[in-house]
């Protein structure tokens, strides 16, 4: 680990040749080949659903590739499992932690490899090794906090000292930065450039250009399913890997004219709502949405977002505050009420909340007008009806099933969410409130959900946006509204604000 | 430093053992054999409640629920019998063991491989296990009986000796398997690795412990642990077997294990507060202090269980995984 | 003509023909004549008017405690306590049917079995508003229930409400004003019972009530978002299906057993759970699944006294389908079927926590 003299790059830790992986018809990953160096930081740059995933996947040992060989320190492996890839020295920090939630930070990384003493569990010795780790490495990680009590930043570094204990010599960050504050992403950058100075050889998967060109060596970017591109960082620029990403130029531009806003449709103060672990998440919040204007939010995530939404839309119970829908306070009113008063809602999750996987197409596009004429009367629920409009909502809104009667599972993950805008868009309505309206959606679909955002604000729906993607933000919005732990740090006009300031005051650095 | 997952639960069953044991020896020195009647009574009703919640938190924080005690009980008792009937009672408790390995064993392989949904898995087995326990039924056997061992000096304690300490060899089992289990569950590699299989079987599984293996393991020997509290009830307290014997010991100790917030000793000290409230309620009707019917009796822990859980039930948090199949 | 309507059909039918030759096989191995057994089923549950009357009577009540069950799981919830909720509607309907002689058949009857569906929609709530309002799981409730109410039950008909100068523990009987006789041969109760089962099939796929119930069912948080009140949905549905299984009870004591007595409905609660599953939790083959087990049932003393079979073999019969049915792996890989994606297996399990 000493020898930093070395020339990096100079010896392949890692090298991965012709891997393929097919799931039936479709192929994933096709013929991937690329290297890495010890001590060396190399970005894998994709869309979602470029393959990313799955080439980790095959490099953890989750799944079996079906052509193509993976060759540690020059050796053929087979890795099986993640037990395997572990002992061969590769290690992952997924997206979602694999942390056990009630249990100590000790606890997490010596989990599977645990020092023991007379038979017993070594509680104190693991304590001092993660301590030591912690220390070599710069990560200020107390080994007896409970996982669940510290911040995403201070949980992801978990993860990196738990590849760590395992001795790892190639550690793979998928997507790591999608969940941190830009201070907090810093600070990665910072321990990424010492594990690499170490001898750690890096793979860091994102699709996020501006971390690329600023913390990496070499980039290697996947197109559906193959390598488009390998090339030394220093030799690019984030237009050139943009359209080898996307592999044509993107345009993340939504063509809008200026918005006329009217009057406040919206209109917060003072809201205090609790998060589900009884915990205050909005705190005191002041918000004005007016009809005819896309407000977008930015902040990082689990700064009340969520919460915020979810009391608005009155599915999470308000501690304090006023909500004044169009001149009424909607106090005491439930979901239905508030949807009836014309209050649509894409969710955050759409697997979770916006559809029933089990569920027809068709019955998803009526999930909540499903008690209403003419899709039923007299409660008994009228099914002719509910296909007419569904065949009409399927073809407005372009979304690719098979038929109705497909189950909404099937369907692609842009479709599916394709379901989730046409119900929510088809009806009249004066607020929209769209969180994440494109999270984990092609690049096709996204233009498509944009236009039809745009289109409802020039009817003159007040649209309330939040989004973790601040290109996704400067992009559709008029207003930006950035919110930290729970209240709103500032409002700033879409047009004239810079990525840097929303950024400095999402992360609480201006002195806003 | 203990470790997080014990030192996040309380309140510590130590405290309680305690308040229960002053106030047992306070009731002794003011009602002398009474309340040692209503002591012993408590335990012996309760130990085999004890060792079949041991099974359930073995299965629970392991992420598989297990419905299906019950029937493992049944079928432990109905092997332990009628195997000591044939072999002798060494058998006959091996036999309940085995049997309830099998009846666990059944449930891994449905809930692990193939994931089956466990509350239907589990209600299969009561329902099977109570079909082959009446068919396969014979009148007419008797067996030996297994012996009172007790522990020199300890068993001369007041009130405490005879209960604790002078016991049949599956009463003094489940004792040291409850505090076995606290000490493994809490202190050993195994028991960080459970824990961790029952909390969030994907990060067990991404540092290498083989979440299938872990959960067939606990399953079935949690269902040998049933199958010996089935044959405490055959073989060890009745001598007999009888259709349904178990009369739904095995679901009670369902809801001890919650009551028990997954925490062994814990669960112990919940089946004695449920074996001493029976016992109360015995011992008043005997002394004709009051006039239950038996029927009210029986009622007693079902009713408080439902109480119970009522008043308790937000506060306890299950094992994250329980129920749900992996991967 | 359209075979594709009866593919599901063929896991539960394949499920149930495997148990039965496991079944004869044990009867075999136990020194019986697996042909003298099946004989005998044939005798007392096929053989002539009188026989297949009492099948239809033993399965009215499998009825009415399988769509109690179906009813349960559509919510995504379990309830393992219709045995209990069965004896309270059996029981109170009993009590009625001696307690309020005198009146006219037209109001005796229908008071009765409101009376059975009301008290055994009881437990039931109970055991819903514990789920919705305070988390606790439903099968722990039920399952605690059912052992109360079976020693209530055991109280009352040995008590209070015993026929006087008698020695056995059970009610007085049912007068004629309460009693479900005979319509052309059909049992009333069977009957009744088909025509419930119409009325559940319509309203589980046909009303809006029954779509708030499969939502809640199949995503509580979309039923959240959709402004479906999961509480609300999870306390009717709990309520609907004590209801079902009280209304199972009330038929029994009015139409089979004439009045209470301990033990003549033990079980029933159980076989519901298998109804439910070998129907795949669809109603409208609720009634061919009890119209099997009512057969096996009803074949109980002939399967003693006509082939020396311990009538218990039917159970194990019944468990062994229920596991092929539970475990479908299993089945097709005892019958070499290829998997299948698209008959989904019932899974409705969300672990202990609300």
């Amino acid at each position: 680990m000493s020898d930093s003299e070395e020339q990096p790059g100079a010896d392949v830790v890692l090298e991965v040749r012709g891997l393929t992986k097919r799931f039936g018809p479709v192929v994933a990953d096709s013929e991937v080949t690329l290297q890495l160096r010890r001590g060396e930081v190399l970005a894998l740059l994709g869309e979602n659903g470029a393959g990313k995933s799955t080439l980790v996947k095959m490099l953890v040992g989750l799944l079996r590739p079906d052509a193509g060989e993976i060759r540690i320190g020059g050796d053929v492996v087979r890795l099986r499992s993640p037990r395997d890839a572990i002992g061969r020295g590769i290690a992952v920090v997924h997206q979602h932690f694999q942390l056990v939630p009630v249990m100590t930070v000790a606890e997490n990384v010596v989990l599977g490899a645990e020092p023991t003493r007379r038979g017993l569990f070594d509680h104190r010795k693991a304590a001092a090794e993660v301590r030591a780790l912690s220390q070599r490495f710069g990560l200020a990680v107390e080994p007896d906090a409970v996982v669940q009590d510290l911040p995403i930043g201070m949980q992801q570094r978990v993860e990196i000292i738990k590849a760590l204990y395992r001795g790892a010599e190639i550690l793979i960050l998928d997507e790591p930065t999608a969940v941190l504050t830009p201070v907090e992403t810093d600070e990665l950058l910072r321990i990424v450039a010492e594990l690499a100075e170490r001898g750690v050889g890096i793979i860091f998967i994102t699709h996020k250009l501006r971390e690329v060109m600023n913390g990496t060596d070499r980039v290697v970017v996947l197109r559906d399913g193959r390598v488009v591109g390998d090339v030394a960082t220093a030799d690019t620029d984030e237009a050139g890997l943009a359209a080898l990403m996307v592999g044509r130029p993107v345009v993340l531009h939504v063509d809008k004219e200026p918005a006329t806003p009217g009057a406040t449709v919206l209109e917060i103060r003072g809201l205090e709502v609790d998060d589900d672990r009884g915990r205050l998440a909005v705190r005191g919040l002041d918000l004005d949405v007016r009809a005819g204007e896309i407000l977008g939010i930015a902040g990082v995530q689990d700064n009340g977002q969520r919460e915020l939404v979810e009391a608005i839309c009155a599915m999470r119970p308000r501690r304090a505050g006023t909500v004044v829908l169009a001149g009424r306070e909607v106090e005491g009113l439930d979901v239905r009420a508030l949807h009836d008063l014309g209050v649509a809602h894409i969710p955050e999750d759409r697997d979770k909340h916006g559809l029933v996987g089990g569920y027809f197409v068709a019955e998803n596009l009526v999930l909540n007008r499903f008690d209403q004429a003419p899709f039923s009367r007299w409660g008994r629920r009228d099914f002719a009806a509910i296909q007419r409009w569904a065949r009409q909502l399927i073809a407005d809104f372009d979304v690719r099933t098979p038929s109705v009667y497909a189950r909404t599972d099937a369907l692609s993950g842009g479709n599916k969410q394709k379901v989730v805008v046409a119900r929510e868009l088809s009806r009249e309505s004066v607020l929209l409130v769209a969180a994440q309206p494109t999270r984990g959606v092609d690049v096709g679909s996204i233009e498509f959900i944009h236009q039809q955002l745009v289109a409802a604000r020039d009817r003159g729906v007040a649209v309330l946006l939040v989004s973790a993607e601040l290109e996704e933000l400067f992009a559709l919005s008029d207003r930006i509204a950035v919110i930290r732990e729970g209240r709103v740090a500032a409002v700033l006009d879409a047009k004239s604000a810079t990525r840097e300031t929303v950024g400095l005051i999402m992360a609480g650095a201006a002195g806003h | 430093m203990r470790p997080a997952w014990v030192r996040r639960r309380p309140p510590p069953a130590l405290g309680v053992a305690a308040a229960l044991l002053v106030a047992a020896f306070l009731a002794y020195a003011i009602w002398g054999f009474r309340a040692a009647a209503v002591a012993g009574f408590a335990v012996r009703s309760c130990t085999p409640l004890a060792l079949a919640a041991m099974c359930g938190i073995l299965c629970e924080r392991t992420g598989v629920i297990n419905i299906g005690i019950e029937g493992q009980m049944l079928l432990g008792a109905f092997a332990g019998f009628f195997g000591a009937a044939a072999f002798g009672v060494v058998f006959g408790v091996l036999a309940a063991a085995i049997i309830g390995a099998l009846g666990g064993a059944f449930l891994a392989v449905c809930a692990v491989s193939w994931r089956v949904d466990q509350i239907i898995a589990g209600a299969v087995i009561n329902i099977v296990a109570m079909g082959f326990t009446t068919f396969f039924y014979r009148p007419g056997f008797v067996i030996g009986s297994l012996p009172t061992w007790q522990i020199p000096l300890l068993a001369d304690l007041p009130l405490l000796g005879p209960i604790f300490f002078r016991a049949q060899p599956l009463a003094f089992l489940t004792f040291a398997v409850v505090i076995g289990l606290q000490v493994t569950l809490f202190r050993t590699t195994w028991g960080l690795r459970t824990t961790a299989v029952g909390e969030h079987p994907g990060a067990a599984d991404t540092v290498g412990v083989n979440v299938a293996r872990y959960r067939y393991g606990n399953v079935m020997l949690g269902g040998a642990l049933a199958g010996l509290a089935g044959a405490m009830l055959s073989v060890e307290i009745t001598g007999s077997f009888d259709r349904a014997m178990t009369a739904g010991r095995g679901f009670l100790a369902l809801a001890i294990v919650i009551m028990g917030r997954w925490r062994p000793m814990l669960a112990w000290t919940a089946a004695l507060l449920f074996g001493l409230l029976s016992g109360l309620v015995n011992q008043l009707n005997f002394d004709q202090v009051i006039d239950v019917p038996p029927q009210f009796v029986a009622m007693v822990p079902y009713g408080t269980t439902i109480v119970v859980l009522a008043v308790f039930s937000t506060r306890v948090r299950p094992p994250a995984a329980a129920g749900r199949p992996y991967p | 003509m359209n075979l594709d309507r009866l593919r599901p059909a063929i896991l539960p039918v394949a499920a149930v023909v495997v148990a039965l030759t496991i079944g004869a096989v044990i009867v075999a191995v136990d020194g019986s004549s697996p042909l003298g057994a099946a004989t005998a089923i044939w005798v007392a549950a096929f053989s002539g008017p009188d026989a297949i009357g009492a099948t239809l009577e033993k399965a009215t009540p499998l009825v009415f405690a399988g769509l109690a069950v179906i009813v349960g799981v559509k919510a995504g919830l379990f309830n393992i306590g219709a045995q209990g909720q069965l004896l309270v509607g059996a029981i109170t309907s009993a009590y009625a049917g001696y307690r309020f002689a005198g009146l006219s058949p037209l109001v005796h009857l229908p008071l009765c079995l409101l009376i059975g569906v009301v008290f055994g929609a009881l437990p039931a709530w109970l055991a819903g508003v514990l789920r919705a309002k305070r988390g606790v799981h439903e099968v722990i409730v039920t399952i605690m229930l059912n052992t109360i109410i079976f020693n209530l039950t055991d109280w009352l008909a040995g008590g209070p409400w015993m026929e006087p100068g008698q020695v056995i523990s059970r009610t007085p009987p049912i007068v004629g004003s309460a009693r479900m006789g005979r319509v052309a041969g059909l049992p009333t109760g069977f009957v009744l019972a088909m025509l419930v089962t119409v009325a559940v099939w319509f309203m589980l796929e046909h009303t809006t009530f029954g779509f708030r119930l499969a939502t809640v069912g199949a995503n509580r948080h979309a039923a959240h978002y959709a402004g479906i009140s999961v509480g609300a949905v999870t306390v009717a549905a709990m309520t609907l299906s004590g209801a079902l299984a009280g209304l199972g009870g009330a038929v029994e004591s009015l139409g089979v057993v004439g009045r209470f007595e301990p033990g003549f409905n033990a079980g029933l609660g159980f076989d519901g759970i298998t109804i439910a599953l070998l129907a795949r939790v669809s109603p409208r083959a609720v009634v061919p699944a009890a119209l099997f087990i009512g057969a096996l049932r009803a074949s109980s003393s002939e399967l003693q006294a006509g082939a020396h079979v311990a009538p218990a073999i039917v159970d194990v019969v019944l468990g062994v389908a229920l596991l092929l049915v539970a475990a479908p792996l299993l089945l097709r890989w005892l019958l070499r079927m290829p998997p299948s994606l698209s008959t989904a297996e019932v899974q409705f399990t969300r672990g202990w926590g609300s």
